[in-house]
């Protein structure tokens, strides 16, 4: 038997290139869920030595009661903007969980179904700049999912943006939500 | 305070501050760095001092020579930087200097993986040092409790006089969960107070059960201070008769205290003929495993140690008695164990260990528990 | 300084002329011992340290300062041992960290005179690390290094400082590694007062702590000893007084030398003695206080 979780934890993995943001994008999803949706998060990392390159993922687990185990033991949601990341962690994603891939970062997939979004085209051509690609993502992830709401996902982005990069950070954030209303169409 | 995401490094960070530690000297090292960061920003706001010394040794050093000078201090580091600061940290034990080490264990042996976490120090933050002196050694669970056990490191390090190790872990270190930090004014960290005139203070007074107040450098106290073998006084000596008390006192400093020194959180189930006995990141898995199996009617009961120096040897021996299997999962090939071992017999103690940098999963511990 | 400066009269104890219980209080330098069991010390007869320690209290005790404000760091080793002896805040280290503890005591306490006593082997080889940083930092910490080329505690083995071709119980063909040069070291590393003397120049090593202790920075004195027991025993450099000659007669001044031509300063093979660096830097803690003033200000 597998450990099934005895609590209505959702495990979330948020994968990329180091350098891309995945990790901020992991804390600020904790963050929403956290500090503004009163729900629990824990998250968690692992990174190489790189500080720039090489493969990195952020895991949370959102749940309204305790979490003990702070890792994905077998992800409800996986979002992975490159190929090595789909290639490393789509076998964890649970047989009904939700694998999102960049469909312009990854080409290979696996034999499941697989929500494709151009997430860093979106990026670019939203906000002109590759570094907006982590909260596109979080948009396309919170509107799927639904795992916390807009206001938090919102508030907790504008919490963590710099200054003067506020009205960027709102529109990559509308562009993943939009992105949805596309695919659902 | 309101809630925040927090890292278990941050809130030893804070911990520290709140438990009035106001110097901090470090050698950077994943994935303890945290610590450091946070530290040289906090800590001169309060008119604190923060330094980044050559390597560990130093490290240790330094912080051993503030306490002299009577600043509360900590240092953080992990696997490689806590083998170079054994010899230091014996001599804190020797020269009974309060001081609080932070050890953010990675895996190992060597350089090992940096990133990746372990519970591979349990034996060396007992044995690490050459000679024989008592040790204790904090394991927290939570970013909450990373704070708590900060603040009770320093303060046992103060009522004691002797080096505190808080052994956390990668995951724990760099795990954020949310936490509401109890306003500092409602924390009294413990101040030790010299009663005794400059005339009548022996900083090494050897009587039995005591812990002689440590007056600071510069304040009219004027005495030795060696990792020799001392008297009273602190000279150093090689008679018997001076050595031998000094062994019986500081060997024992911490009989008649164990209440308060050991913490443990017992979770026992009438009935339970299997417990498990577990600290730091791989006690989540366990309480992960442990909810699990009671979903599925087994009888188990838990017991986290938070304190794993001193071992809490009568609470390991009586839950020994109670059940027939113990079951003791770690991030290494087995260090705990033997202490649990030594309490309950080998035949009882079932391991589950893994050390290759990931957490020991609540499926493994599902298997023992069901195996 | 020459009021304080210890008479032959003053230390003839051995005669009996002053009586044992008052001998601690027959002079000012005296009464800066310790008046506990600790003496005789544990220094072989005709050694340079006690040199070093007489010339220590006679600086402190011209500069006017207390007891309760100095702080004696040491080491392990031969020289380490010279803190227990008198009568000040005392600390003992492990070998080779005298510097590192001093830098968290300095810290600690900036106010007071925080002196750091060494050996070669303590602050050159294992504690070299240290040393370069510490001056580096620029702690306003004056480290004292007695230079007697060798590891006398354990009986004689090659130092950091062992001249070439020497003998010594670890180089029992000689010695090949080149020693270093203790005060150019201090001196590339930051230190910004350097003066090197010898134990058969007592005088000049009083001046020279006094001008280190009174220094508002990282301060180095090199004082140049012997070990007759160990190093001149294997090197056949006969007994403590021959060694002490030999101090006087193959050092030359820094001002003697100076006026030397160059030809005759290159084929030079005496060792200079003198102050060699004097220079104004803010100290590490002064640093600081200004890191306190911005993070209290709210400025990055």
């Amino acid at each position: 038997m597998t450990a099934k979780t005895d609590t209505d934890r959702t495990e979330i993995r948020l994968a990329g290139e180091g350098g891309q943001g995945m990790i901020l994008a992991g804390i600020v999803l904790a963050e929403a869920a956290a500090i503004y949706d009163n729900k629990n998060a824990v998250q968690t990392q692992s990174y190489g030595p790189e500080a720039r390159g090489g493969a990195s993922k952020a895991e949370v687990i959102i749940a309204n009661g305790e979490i003990d185990h702070p890792e994905v033991i077998a992800a409800d949601v996986l979002i992975a903007l490159s190929q090595e990341a789909c290639d490393k962690y789509a076998a964890n994603v649970k047989p009904d969980g939700l694998l999102i891939v960049d469909e312009d970062q990854v080409e290979r997939l696996p034999n499941r179904p697989v929500i494709r979004v151009p997430v860093s085209k979106l990026a670019l051509d939203t906000t002109g700049k590759a570094i907006t690609a982590n909260t596109v993502a979080l948009g396309v992830l919170v509107g799927l999912t639904g795992i916390v709401s807009r206001q938090a996902i919102e508030k907790a982005i504008m919490a963590r943006a710099p200054k003067g990069t506020e009205e960027m950070n709102r529109k990559a954030l509308e562009a993943g939500f939009t992105a949805i209303e596309r695919l659902a169409h | 305070m309101t809630i925040k995401l927090m890292q278990g490094n941050e809130a030893i960070g804070m911990g520290a501050i709140a438990a009035g530690c106001r110097f901090y000297a470090g050698y950077p090292i994943t994935p303890s760095t945290e610590v450091a960061e946070i530290l040289s920003r906090e800590l001169p706001k309060l008119g604190g001092k923060f330094i980044q010394m050559e390597d560990e040794i130093a490290s240790m050093a330094a912080i051993i020579g503030a306490r002299v000078g009577g600043l509360k201090s900590m240092t953080a580091t992990s696997g490689p930087g806590f083998s170079l600061m054994q010899e230091n940290l014996g001599y804190a034990a020797m020269a009974e200097i309060p001081c609080v080490i932070v050890n953010v264990q990675r895996l190992g042996p060597s350089t090992g993986q940096p990133t990746a976490a372990s519970q591979g120090d349990v034996m060396q933050a007992r044995w690490g040092t050459h000679g024989d002196h008592p040790m204790i050694a904090l394991t927290p669970v939570t970013v909450r409790q990373s704070f708590d056990l900060t603040v009770k490191a320093f303060n046992l390090s103060e009522k004691f006089r002797t080096p505190v190790i808080l052994l956390t872990d990668e995951i724990i270190g760099h795990m954020r969960e949310p936490v509401k930090l109890p306003a500092f004014e409602t924390i009294h960290p413990y101040e030790q107070v010299v009663a005794d005139t400059p005339e009548s203070y022996k900083a090494f007074r050897n009587e039995p059960g005591d812990v002689p107040p440590m007056a600071p450098f510069g304040r009219g106290y004027r005495y030795h201070i060696t990792g020799l073998f001392h008297d009273e006084v602190g000279f150093p000596t090689q008679r018997l008769d001076e050595i031998d008390p000094w062994l019986e006192r500081v060997n024992h400093k911490f009989d008649r205290h164990l209440d308060e020194i050991i913490m443990v959180e017992s979770d026992f189930q009438e009935g339970a003929k299997t417990a498990i006995v577990t600290y730091g990141a791989t006690a989540r898995s366990a309480r992960h495993a442990l909810k699990i199996a009671r979903q599925r009617g087994l009888k188990v009961s838990m017991l986290t140690l938070l304190t794993i120096w001193p071992f809490p040897e009568t609470q390991v021996e009586s839950l020994g008695d109670q059940v027939d299997r113990i079951i003791v999962p770690e991030m290494n090939l087995g260090q705990l164990a033997l202490e649990v071992e030594r309490m309950v017999g080998r035949r009882k103690v079932k391991r589950v260990n893994r050390a290759n940098g990931e957490m020991v999963t609540p499926q493994m511990i599902l298997d023992a528990i069901e195996g | 300084m020459s009021e304080h400066i210890l008479t032959a009269h003053d230390l003839d104890v051995s005669e009996g002329q002053i009586p044992r219980e008052n001998w601690f209080e027959s002079s000012e330098t005296l009464s800066k011992l310790r008046k506990s069991k600790k003496f005789p010390t544990i220094w072989c007869s005709g050694c340079g340290i006690g040199i070093v320690m007489g010339a220590l209290i006679r600086a402190i005790d011209h500069l006017g300062i207390k007891n309760d404000e100095v702080a004696l760091v040491a080491g392990i080793g031969c020289t380490a041992r010279m803190p227990v002896y008198m009568d000040f805040n005392t600390l003992h280290t492990t070998h080779g960290r005298a510097l590192a503890f001093a830098t968290g005591l300095k810290i600690a306490r900036p106010d007071m005179h925080v002196i750091a006593i060494m050996g070669d082997g303590d602050a050159l080889a294992i504690g070299g690390n240290h040393f370069i940083h510490t001056a580096r930092r620029n702690l306003d910490i004056t480290a004292i290094v007695v230079n007697n080329a060798i590891y006398g505690m354990t009986g004689g083995q090659y130092s950091p400082t062992t001249p070439l071709d020497k003998r010594a119980t670890t180089a029992p063909y000689g010695n090949i590694e080149p020693p270093f040069p203790v005060c150019e070291l201090a001196i590339a590393a930051g230190a910004t007062y350097v003066a090197r003397s010898t134990v058969y120049h007592a005088l000049e090593l009083d001046k020279f702590l006094a001008e280190a202790i009174a220094k508002d920075g990282f301060s180095l004195v090199e004082a140049m000893s012997y070990c007759h027991t160990t190093y001149g025993r294997l090197n056949k450099f006969g007994k403590a007084t021959d060694m002490m000659r030999s101090l006087k007669d193959n050092t030359i001044t820094k001002t003697a030398y100076d006026k030397l031509p160059p030809e005759e300063r290159a084929s030079n093979t005496k060792f200079v003695r003198g102050m060699f660096c004097n220079i104004d830097r803010l100290p590490y803690t002064s640093q600081y206080d200004k890191v306190i003033a911005r993070a209290q200000g709210g400025a990055q």
